[in-house]
Order: structure tokens, then C-alpha cells, then sequence
């Protein structure tokens, strides 16, 4: 192997980054950092350990949600640190872990998990149309329609309006009427999934023919093969 | 050259790419080419481990370093059992979820350990799917033979035939549960193709499959109340006169003391390593994926199988800069995405297994057909408005809705545009040795999923990890719950790390560097 990989190609390095410096204000301090990079590695840079506030890096864990507003902007929006990138003039603060009230259910128990919404969320259907929640997401989800849907019993659209929800939970501290949206919505997709979505067949069968021995006779046949023969043999198909 | 102008070679050829197809390569040539390219087969980058389970045997130099790493613990430390546990669950991810609700429902007193929050992991990334063998054209068997090919045919046969045969129970658990797979009209669940894959056998919730199942998993073990330790990891294991795991020394992030816990098994699921950026590449994984399960495990004398082999992605980011290493899903190339160096050529098959796919793309950049970004870097084009072209407007924005977002935050539409992608670390293939219950050769303690070896042979395939997450969290739980009923109260010692350090000294080895690493150091200081 040769060892001409390009260097450049590895970790971050400061010179890889665009050399322009720009200011932000990290927690109400101001800091110059370079222009570009996320939010995240701006907190590294400025020489902040970052424990709570970081999980995946990759958009999909919510361990990162921010509040933020770019210069000369009255307007406070919010982002994931990993995936949002600094600007001159930004200002942005973590948000700390907020103490919304998460039900607790066997959903599998549950006899009529529509109107059980109304005793494990007695909150959901008090929404006073604000908006806020929908403002609030940076998945751009339509949140507040999403918790009327759950309000009306339909699941199923909630479930496929949710299936980007990262759980950052930037909705609930918005809400004026202490709904947690993110957690209406995890409930509402999971009843969907467990007590309204037809079993698929041909899993049973499948499972069923594991059971009784069905592909005995191929692995009995494969399980003797060298590895020659493994890597030109296919399974008999059923 | 702008990289605006330099992308029209990928739209003034797709027209006449889209009429040829790319043959794959014979087994001869796929090991040329990853003999040639491969990073695992750059002899520079490895050593051999100087002392312990695998002494002699070569991995990379960051893994070696880890393993003959000194320990956090001091030898008096004070080893009062904060808490007495039947079963230790160490990792929040996938794996230790799945463990820890298994375990629970098997009626054991559970502790959950985790260094971040709970479901923080690279099981909540995973965006190309999970492999079960549901198609009426498919079967356990031939999940079995594809996976050992993509594999090299190194993998362990019982731990990969317990998996492929466990595969639809999974599906069932997680249905149950509420986990919503992608249907077919039919009701039956949709499965795609991924690469190296003879069968359509990727079970999908859009390209947010690992997020789906986590989601779920994270509620349920809230809802089942297993008691939650967060920001809080594990940093040596403990044990008793024979040898055995009795428990581990945690300690608390946020205060930095160590918490003893005695567990009559434990189960390790920390996940992979990709925060060590092995040979300085940058990594799709999550922020505490470094390996610890392996110091953990190799400090009580359990060897690692298939150490020295990694999974480098195909589909790294490149640009954007704050994309770097990011992962590009491979649902791309799934759905036939092709794969388009500097000079407006395919160059690869692009559903060759992912070592053949990074491989290929390592050649073109160095050999000068790759394309390089203002920042400096390299890589080759992955042609995405190739699908709406192919499927019909509105494929990548109903597929790939994560995509389509990830890139828009950054200003680039891959509806219009081609991204840049090269290889970026992304699998630890081998891990710590297990049998087919997920026990190591240490009595009772336990590992599942990435953190463990031997399943995935030298190259794991698209949609193995979700399934072997689920299998072997569900076989470790419930063994150790059944194990832990039976076991009497045990000692705890330090004793394994006594004999540890002892044999460092003898070997002359005085670590640079504290391990396990916990958390990469990425603040400047």
C-alpha cells in the first residue's frame, strides 16, 4: 500500500479550515472562531467540554438542541449544534435538559389507546393554537398539526408526520398549555405501530418454517461445504 | 476549478451512464483491489499488541495503544458495591437497550449504564435498514451465504447462523413493540436490496430505520423503569478469585467519582471505535464510540478476535466542510445511485460490498481522478439526481428525507446536485471473542454488538449491524438474567489489574495514555 493517501483527507485540521475568523457569542461570551464550522466545534475550539450537549454528531440523536439568532435578527431560532454551521454576529446557547412529564404505559395493555391519550397526556387537548411548537422544530415538522391529529385519533398520520422527529424536544418548552409534543407524537406512532397496522403474513410463515425445520436439509447441505464451494453455492430457493 | 463547474461532467454524462451497467468483480479482483487500496492492508499503520490475551498479534497502532493503556483505577480503591445488580448493562445504544429490556422481562434487577444519554449511539444513525430474510425468494440460509461472502468468508458460522435464523423473531419483537416498518400494499414488510446482498432483504422505516427502533427501545425501557445511570461510563471491570466478572467501576462525568457496582453478570454494548480515528481517518460514529468494551474485556484477559479489520465506508462526506465523515447513506447506491470520478466515469460496481466500493474510490483519488474541494480535500461524485431521473421526480425527497435535509442545512439540493463522498470510518468488523450466547471466555461477562468479534468476518454487510444488535442483545439478556439467578453473592477484586500492570512493567511497557478513552479530546486546550 502506498503511502500517498492525501493528508488532507483526515481530521480537521485548523489549515483545512477557511482561515476567516468571525465572532460569535457562545452562553452571552463573546469568542472569534473560524467561519464555517458547526456549532459544536465551536464550543471545542473556544476550549468548552462538551458533555451533555452532544451525541451522534450525525443530526439524528436531538442530544444537541440550540437556541440561536444571527446578527441584527430579533427573531431566536433553534438548530442542532452538530449540523448547523457559525456565521458573524451568531449568538446561541445549548438548551438545557427541560423537565417535560413523560407517561409511562404497557402499550400492549392498553384497550383503546385513543382515548387513553386523553388520561396518559390530559394535556394534548388543551393546545391553544399558537404555533409555537412548529416554529420551534428543526426537523420542520408540522407539530401542532401533529398533536390535533393525535387529539382526533388519527395515528397514522402522526406516525408518518413524526417519523423525522430526532426527540430534541425543542417543542415543549414553547408550549403554553405544557404539552410535550415530541412525546404525544412517540406514544401516538408507537399505538399505531402496536394496535392499528396489520401483522404482515409473511413473516408469520417465515417464522413458522424456522420452527419446523424447513431449511434444515440446505444447512445441513451448506454447513459441510469448504469455503470454495460456500463461495460458489447459492440456497435452493423454496 | 469551482466545484459548481466541475460537477456538470457528472449531469453531462448521467444520459449515457444510465444506458451501461457496471459488472462486479471476481473474487480475484475484489482482493487485488483491497489488497492494493484497502487501509486495512497498510502495513505501516499496524504493530504488534506487546503483552496480554493477543500479544504479538498486529492491529493498528491507536487500537494497541488502547489495549496496553493504564487503567483510571487506583489498586486500594475502596470497592464497597455502590449498588448489587444481577445484571450490569453498560452502553445505551441499540445493543444495551435491547439487553437491558430482555433482561428486565426475564424478572432481573437491572442497572443501565451509559457515558451519554440514554440512546446516544450509532444505532440511532443507522439509515439503510436491517437484513431479515422475510422475502417468500429468500431464506435464512442465503443471508447466511451472502453475509459470509461480503465477509470473506471469515466469519464464525455459529454466531452468523444463529443470527440469520433469529432474524424474523427480531422483526416480530420489534413489530410488537410498535416499530413501524415500511409495508408493501399487501401488508407484508418491503424489503430492498443492499450491497452485496443476492436478495431484497432490508427491512426500512424510510432512511430512519435506526432512529425508528431507537425511539421505540428508549421509550420502552423508560416505560419498564430499568434504572437509568447517564453520563456515567464504565472504566475497569471487577472480579473474583477464579477469574470471573463480578462488577464494574463506573465513573460519574459529571463529578468524576467512581461508582462500584457489583453485578452478578455483566454485559458490555459500548458499540465501536470510530472517535480513535484509526489512521487518522474521520468517522461517521457517534461522539462515544472509542472502543471501551475492548480495554474493558482485554484488561480481564478476553482475547479480541479480527482486531486488525475496520470498516471504512464508502459514503463519507467531503463537502460540505461540517459534513466530513458524516455518513451518506448507501441507500443511494441501493436504489441505483452511481458512483462518478473527476472525469465523468463509473468506475466500480456500486453494490459490490463496501471494503470493493472504498477501495475503488481510494484508487481514483489517488490516482488523480478524484475531484478536490476548496478546503483541500478529495473525493469522487455520487450521482443523486440520478434517482428522481430513474424513479421519477420526488424519489429522494420520499426515500431519503434525512438526505435531502442533511444537505440542505449546508445550501446543497441533491435533487439538482451530485455530492462528494469519500470513504470515512464507520465499523469496528471484529471485536471482543463471544460464543453463540454473547459470553466471552470470562464467566459472566457478557458482550453484544459491535463491541463484540467474529460475526461480520473481515467486512460487515449493510443491514447486519440493527439485526446483530437485536439478536445478540436478546440472547445476552436473557442468559445473563437466567445465569444471575443462580449465581451466589461474589467477592470483588481488583485482582485482574494487579496481574495486568504487572505484566506491563515486565514487558517494559509504561502507557502514554489512560484508557479506556471514554470521550475523544476534541476541546483545545
Amino acid at each position: 500500500m502506498p503511502d500517498t493517501l492525501d493528508i488532507k483527507n483526515t481530521l480537521d485540521r485548523e489549515e483545512n479550515l477557511q482561515p476567516k475568523m468571525v465572532t460569535v457569542e457562545i452562553e452571552g461570551k463573546p469568542f472569534q472562531v473560524p467561519a464555517g464550522i458547526t456549532l459544536i466545534k465551536a464550543l471545542w475550539y473556544v476550549g468548552q467540554d462538551v458533555i451533555r450537549g452532544v451525541g451522534c454528531l450525525g443530526g439524528f440523536c436531538g442530544a444537541c438542541a440550540t437556541y440561536y439568532r444571527t446578527k441584527d435578527d430579533p427573531k431566536v431560532k433553534t438548530c442542532l449544534a452538530c449540523s448547523m454551521a457559525v456565521e458573524d454576529g451568531m449568538s446561541f446557547s445549548f438548551m438545557p435538559a427541560f423537565p417535560a412529564r413523560k407517561a409511562t404505559y404497557n402499550l400492549l395493555e392498553l384497550k383503546d389507546p385513543k382515548q387513553d391519550l386523553f388520561s396518559l397526556y390530559p394535556e394534548a387537548p388543551l393546545c391553544r393554537n399558537c404555533n409555537a411548537c412548529t416554529e420551534a422544530c428543526p426537523q420542520h415538522i408540522d407539530v401542532r398539526e401533529g398533536v390535533w391529529k393525535a387529539v382526533f385519533g388519527d395515528f397514522k398520520a402522526v406516525s408518518e408526520m413524526f417519523m423525522d422527529c430526532v426527540m430534541c424536544g425543542m417543542c415543549a418548552p414553547v408550549c403554553i398549555a405544557d404539552i410535550a409534543p415530541n412525546l404525544v407524537a412517540l406514544y401516538a406512532s408507537r399505538a399505531q405501530g402496536v394496535h392499528f397496522t396489520e401483522k404482515p403474513e409473511g413473516l408469520s410463515k417465515r417464522i413458522q418454517e424456522i420452527t419446523d425445520g424447513r431449511f434444515q436439509q440446505e444447512w445441513d447441505r451448506i454447513l459441510k461445504l469448504s469455503d470454495e464451494e460456500l463461495q460458489n453455492t447459492s440456497a435452493a430457493t423454496t | 476549478m469551482e466545484l459548481t463547474e466541475q460537477r456538470n461532467v457528472v449531469h453531462q454524462t448521467r444520459d449515457a451512464r444510465r444506458s451501461k451497467s457496471y459488472p462486479k468483480l471476481s473474487p480475484a479482483e475484489r482482493d487485488a483491489l483491497i489488497q492494493k487500496y484497502h487501509p486495512d492492508h497498510r502495513a505501516h499503520a499496524y504493530r504488534p499488541i506487546v503483552f496480554g490475551p493477543n500479544a504479538g498479534q498486529s492491529t493498528v497502532a491507536e487500537v494497541a495503544t488502547l489495549l496496553e493503556g493504564e487503567s483510571p483505577v487506583p489498586a486500594d480503591l475502596n470497592l464497597t458495591p455502590d449498588y448489587s445488580v444481577d445484571v450490569l448493562v453498560v452502553g445505551g445504544g441499540g445493543a444495551g437497550c435491547a439487553s437491558a429490556l430482555h433482561a428486565h422481562a426475564q424478572g432481573a434487577n437491572v442497572l443501565l449504564a451509559t457515558k451519554l444519554r440514554l440512546g446516544d449511539s450509532n444505532s440511532v444513525m443507522a439509515q439503510g435498514g436491517m437484513q431479515i430474510a422475510v422475502g417468500s425468494d429468500d431464506s435464512p440460509v442465503q443471508h447466511f451465504l451472502d453475509t459470509l461472502k461480503g465477509g470473506h468468508m471469515k466469519n464464525d458460522h455459529q454466531l452468523l447462523k444463529v443470527m440469520v435464523e433469529e432474524g424474523p423473531s427480531i422483526a416480530k419483537w420489534l413489530l410488537e413493540l410498535g416499530v413501524l416498518f415500511d409495508r408493501d400494499a399487501d401488508g407484508n414488510l418491503h424489503v430492498k436490496k443492499g450491497g452485496g446482498s443476492s436478495k431484497a432483504r432490508l427491512l426500512t422505516c424510510s432512511d430512519y430505520t435506526g432512529l425508528e427502533i431507537m425511539r421505540v427501545l428508549k421509550d420502552e425501557v423508560l416505560n419498564q423503569k430499568v434504572p437509568l445511570l447517564e453520563f456515567v461510563a464504565a472504566v475497569e471491570l471487577l472480579s473474583d478469585a477464579n477469574g470471573a466478572c463480578t462488577g464494574a467501576v463506573l465513573k460519574d462525568l459529571d463529578n468524576n467519582r467512581f461508582i462500584v457496582v457489583a453485578a452478578k453478570t455483566v454485559i458490555l454494548a459500548t458499540g465501536g471505535i470510530g472517535r480513535v480515528h484509526i489512521q487518522g481517518f474521520p468517522t461517521s460514529n457517534h461522539f462515544g464510540a472509542t472502543g471501551d468494551a475492548l480495554v474493558l474485556a482485554y484488561r480481564l484477559g478476553v482475547p479480541l478476535v479480527q482486531i486488525d479489520t475496520f470498516q471504512y465506508h464508502p459514503s463519507g462526506g467531503v463537502y460540505p466542510e461540517q459534513l466530513v465523515g458524516a455518513l451518506v447513506t448507501e441507500g443511494i447506491r441501493s436504489e441505483g445511485g452511481h458512483l462518478v470520478n473527476g472525469k465523468g466515469e463509473r468506475f466500480v460496481n456500486e453494490l459490490d460490498t463496501r471494503d470493493v466500493v472504498s477501495s475503488s474510490i481510494i484508487r481514483e483519488c489517488e490516482e488523480g481522478r478524484g475531484v478536490r474541494t476548496p478546503s483541500g480535500r478529495v473525493g469522487v461524485w455520487l450521482d443523486t439526481p440520478l434517482l428522481d431521473v430513474e424513479h421519477g421526480p420526488g424519489t429522494l425527497d420520499k426515500h431519503f428525507p434525512a438526505m435531502v435535509r442533511q444537505y440542505e442545512r449546508y445550501q446543497v439540493d441533491i435533487r439538482k446536485d451530485p455530492v462528494l463522498i469519500y470513504p470515512t470510518l464507520h465499523y469496528q468488523n471484529g471485536g471482543v471473542k463471544i460464543d453463540v450466547n454473547g459470553e466471552t471466555p470470562v464467566a459472566n461477562l457478557f458482550v453484544a454488538g459491535e463491541a463484540s468479534g467474529g460475526l461480520h468476518g473481515r467486512n460487515r454487510l449493510m443491514g447486519n449491524s440493527l439485526l446483530d444488535l437485536m439478536v445478540f442483545g436478546k440472547r445476552t439478556g436473557i442468559l445473563a438474567a437466567e445465569r444471575s439467578k443462580s449465581l451466589p453473592k461474589s467477592s470483588l477484586t481488583l485482582e485482574h489489574l494487579k496481574r495486568f500492570r504487572a505484566e506491563a512493567k515486565r514487558h517494559h511497557v509504561s502507557a502514554g495514555i489512560i484508557s479506556p478513552m471514554v470521550l475523544p479530546a476534541y476541546t483545545n486546550k
